[in-house]
């Protein structure tokens, strides 16, 4: 168990002139299933990006696992963006393939077992794929490694309701004490019952982190009802 | 398999585990002094956090109707009586909310139970048992306990 597995400290982002991040002090632990809430343009992207590398912080740090993004942090953090990321002349089996060659924590049966779960073919070409199925293969190629924090941006916004289903219960299945795993998403009555806690961002900043069920408690509502609520347009 | 998972969208979710839990004990669907499922295999089957399932056990244990044993894993408790006493705490809560429900149409408690017993007797599903079926004697004295711990 590591308590702070991430830790976010005064986490600010400019583009331009515009403030996607302002001031996020963040820490969530192993072992742990966290919701990143918030209407479109709150900055999630943003933040998973930060913890990610892929974007460097305007003011304050990220650390994972207590060092900050960089060669180390890519061999734990197994990152889904929320954009395609895959070659279009590549087969399905050659994607995984590619991905085994490169992460040490990739586990190749278990990328199989999933494909076959999901009725998908190994055999055929990404650029042949519907957008819902090439979701599921890079949800596939990224849950497939045994990595200590999983992000996912969006990994259910596209996909039919039993595929849904299914990559929460994969969610589920994969769960350990030692890894966490971060989804960002804005369909959280679906997934708010696999959640420890949530974090919601609004305008870039933090506005709640807390769990499920000391929301549930203290408002008498679910997160879902109370996120209507907070960012009621 | 027996029943359901349900989550309503009210209560903490680990409140809700607990109930059911609790229903699966005292209906014998998790048998006195029987292994429960792991906390893993539950929260798969209800789609729920594990942790949160987790927390659903641990105060299921504080109450002492589950215990957990080194080598064994988790264990219903023995303890037939204590079953049988929560079992009949939750029949009356069943039967206050039915007596209260029908209140609200205009009967009175008697009248309430009098029309129960005549739908017991016409009810398809109940067919073919004897009101003494329908009444074993342990329920009577489990009930009276119960209402009696109200």
């Amino acid at each position: 168990m590591n308590e702070k597995l991430l830790v976010c400290s005064s986490l600010t982002k400019l583009f331009g002139t515009k403030q996607a991040l302002t001031g996020v002090d963040l820490t969530l632990g192993s072992g742990k299933i966290v919701g990143l809430l918030g209407p479109n343009g709150s900055g999630k992207t943003t933040l998973l990006k930060l913890v990610n590398g892929l974007l460097q912080p305007t003011g304050g740090s990220v650390m994972v696992d207590g060092r900050q993004p960089g060669v180390y942090t890519h061999n734990i953090v197994s990152y889904l963006p929320d954009k395609m990321f895959l070659n279009d002349w590549m087969k399905v089996i050659d994607l995984i393939r590619f991905f085994d060659d490169f992460y040490s924590d990739f586990d190749f049966p278990k990328a199989m077992e999933m494909l076959q779960s999901l009725g998908l073919s190994s055999t055929e070409r990404l650029k042949t794929l519907s957008k819902g199925t090439k979701e599921k293969v890079q949800l596939i190629v990224t849950m497939a490694r045994k990595a200590k924090l999983y992000l996912l941006d969006e990994p259910i916004g596209g996909v039919d309701p039993a595929a849904r289903d299914y990559i929460l219960n994969t969610i589920l299945t994969n769960y350990s004490e030692d890894s966490t795993v971060l989804i960002s998403t804005h369909l959280i009555a679906d997934i708010e019952r696999v959640l420890d806690e949530v974090v919601f961002l609004k305008n870039g900043e933090l506005t709640l982190h807390d769990t499920v069920d000391n929301i549930r408690e203290q408002e008498g509502k679910s997160v879902d009802q109370l996120f209507r609520e907070v960012f009621a347009c | 398999m027996g029943t359901e998972w349900k989550i309503t969208n009210d209560r903490p979710i680990y409140l809700q585990l607990t109930e059911q839990i609790v229903q699966r004990i005292v209906s014998g669907q998790y048998p006195p002094a029987s292994k429960l499922p792991s906390v893993r295999e539950l929260a798969v089957e209800a789609g729920v956090n594990p942790n949160t399932m987790q927390r659903a056990f641990a105060e299921l244990e504080r109450e002492g109707l589950v215990t957990t044993n080194r080598t064994a894993g988790r264990i219903v408790t023995e303890d037939v009586a204590m079953i049988e006493n929560i079992r009949g705490q939750l029949a009356a809560q069943k039967i206050e909310e039915f007596l209260e429900g029908m209140e609200l149409l205009g009967f009175t408690g008697f009248q309430a139970a009098k029309l129960l017993t005549q739908y017991a007797k016409l009810h398809p599903a109940l067919e073919g048992q004897t009101e003494e079926q329908l009444l074993p004697a342990s329920g009577e004295a489990s009930l009276a306990k119960g209402e009696g711990a109200l």
